[in-house]
């Protein structure tokens, strides 16, 4: 009852935080070089990452699809297969993974190491709101860069199964075959229904880390301890809020 | 370092602080019981007491950061826990370990409110950061990270910009701890000649008896979450209450150390 409690509370806290954030959703033109750190943060650092594991997903998709589809003589729907899939799920899965593990948990621990050395302190002291200067430049800039990181990792996946298509003995699917395919049964409400998942989870993911490092009491222990609980929240929340996103796109 | 100051101009009156019937308690833990005084606008007021007594969470109360279980206490006449506060009285906080944004440059650190609340063109602020940091003889630190600085020199920069921010109200937590002799009493000279040119109201919680009985107004003890006494230093130059006489002078018992005695009380 009290683990109930305690979860409640946190979706609570996480929340509240958010619609304060967004009250000072006005100071963000005046907060434009804060804005662009966090861009720089969450977008240029994280793009190789991406790029290379997403290449490399997408691969691997076309190798295990290829591998199967050819005992159904459908091997010419591997292009289908595979665009829909990166543009759908693992596109925006993936990139929301990496967001809360290289991110999301740098983001805790510097606002955890500031609530607990007192800096958090001294900007409420110095009546400036923690949420003004602190989360609503995150927040903005994640909502900017997630759709352009989940583009990046579909186009990087498409390729990536496009090659293993042409050059794997076994499936022989060549690239204009593999993206005809691909172009014949995707709709652009396809990349636009993962483009609005990334988004979705990148939010969340960022609001979760914030609140969890602002929300740290103690010493250096508890920011570990924090940093941990908030790359263990965001995952459960992107596999959580997937289902739900999902379903409620398909729905729609 | 000897401190020459030049005025600051204030925006604002400075503030009396009225703590009244104050209690805190984090849990079943009891902190702080029944406190209640007065300090005046423009006052030296010391909170004095030994480590644990509850002196810095006190401050805490007064600055706004946390809530009382029950009591009160206002900024002139605003209820301090009132995040609305923060808006009508200016307070500054200079923390124990100087609170420092690490990720800032000593500039910025000091630039960072005028800044926020845009009073003034950038030439303005760093017009204002410079003279702040002469007078606390900071001058060429800067571009210096606070990683890169020393215990006194964090002091006097969190003393610093708690000065651009021309408070109406000063708050010092241990302004001494953890510094040598001679950078005690320059912050202890700083602390009193800011007063004497800037009437900014100041309360500094402090264990330092030379510098609480050196620039006082007035000073309260507090032990065990309960208010002692108050009164003028003069008051306890030879206090009646053996407890404060214990803190205030303790005497080196090497045959009978204090350690043993409490081995003994807990038998």
């Amino acid at each position: 009852m009290r683990y109930l409690n305690n979860i409640i509370g946190h979706i609570g806290g996480t929340v509240l935080l958010i619609f304060r954030s967004l009250a000072f959703a006005g100071t963000l033109p005046r907060q434009f070089a804060r804005f662009m750190d966090q861009c720089y943060l969450i977008g240029y650092t994280t793009l190789p990452i991406v790029t290379i594991l997403s290449f490399f997903i997408g691969s691997v998709l076309a190798l295990q699809s290829g591998y199967s589809l050819e005992n159904f003589g459908t091997k010419q729907f591997i292009g289908t297969l595979v665009g829909l899939t990166m543009a759908r799920e693992l596109g925006p899965v993936m990139v929301a993974i990496l967001l809360a593990g290289r991110v999301g948990s740098a983001i805790t621990a510097e606002l955890a190491s500031m609530r607990v050395y007192q800096e958090v302190d001294a900007l409420v002291t110095m009546n400036i709101p923690p949420e003004r200067m602190l989360v609503l430049p995150r927040l903005a800039a994640v909502v900017c860069m997630m759709p352009v990181l989940a583009l990046i990792a579909n186009i990087c996946g498409w390729y990536g199964g496009a090659l293993v298509c042409q050059y794997t003995h076994f499936i022989s699917v060549d690239s204009e075959a593999y993206f005809n395919a691909l172009k014949a049964y995707m709709k652009p409400r396809d990349i636009v229904d993962g483009l609005i998942k990334a988004e979705v989870f990148g939010f969340v993911i960022v609001a979760v880390c914030c609140y969890i490092g602002l929300d740290t009491r103690g010493g250096p222990r508890e920011i570990g301890a924090s940093v941990t609980k908030a790359v263990v929240a965001s995952l459960i929340l992107i596999l959580v809020l997937d289902y739900f996103v999902t379903k409620g796109l398909l729905m729609s | 370092m000897s401190p020459h100051f030049t005025a600051t101009p204030f925006m604002g009156k400075t503030v009396g602080v009225t703590v009244s019937h104050l209690n805190k308690q984090y849990g079943r833990n009891v902190v702080l019981t029944d406190i209640s005084f007065e300090v005046k606008p423009g006052e030296i007021f010391c909170i004095m007491g030994p480590s644990g007594s509850g002196k810095s969470v006190l401050l805490k109360q007064i600055a706004g950061l946390e809530s009382p279980t029950s009591g009160e206490v206002s900024l002139g006449e605003f209820a301090a826990s009132d995040p609305a506060t923060r808006d009508r009285v200016r307070l500054a906080l200079v923390f124990q370990a100087g609170a420092l944004f690490n990720s800032l440059s000593v500039y910025d650190n000091l630039a960072l409110f005028p800044r926020e609340h845009r009073l003034g063109s950038e030439a303005t602020i760093r017009e204002r950061v410079r003279h702040a940091l002469a007078i606390l003889s900071l001058e060429g630190a800067e571009k210096k990270f606070p990683s890169e600085l020393s215990g006194g020199m964090k002091k006097r920069v969190a003393i610093a910009r708690a000065l651009v921010m021309e408070p109406q109200l000063l708050l010092y937590d241990e302004p001494t701890s953890e510094l040598d002799p001679v950078m005690s009493a320059t912050l202890t000279e700083i602390i009193a000649t800011l007063r004497e040119q800037t009437a900014v109201t100041s309360i500094v919680v402090t264990h330092d008896r030379d510098l609480a009985f050196s620039i006082a107004d007035r000073m309260a003890f507090l032990m065990e979450g309960k208010l002692r006494g108050v009164g003028r230093p003069g008051d306890f130059k030879n206090p009646s209450d053996p407890k404060i006489a214990n803190f205030l002078n303790p005497v080196i018992d090497l045959k009978n150390p204090r350690f043993k005695q409490m081995e003994h009380s807990h038998e």
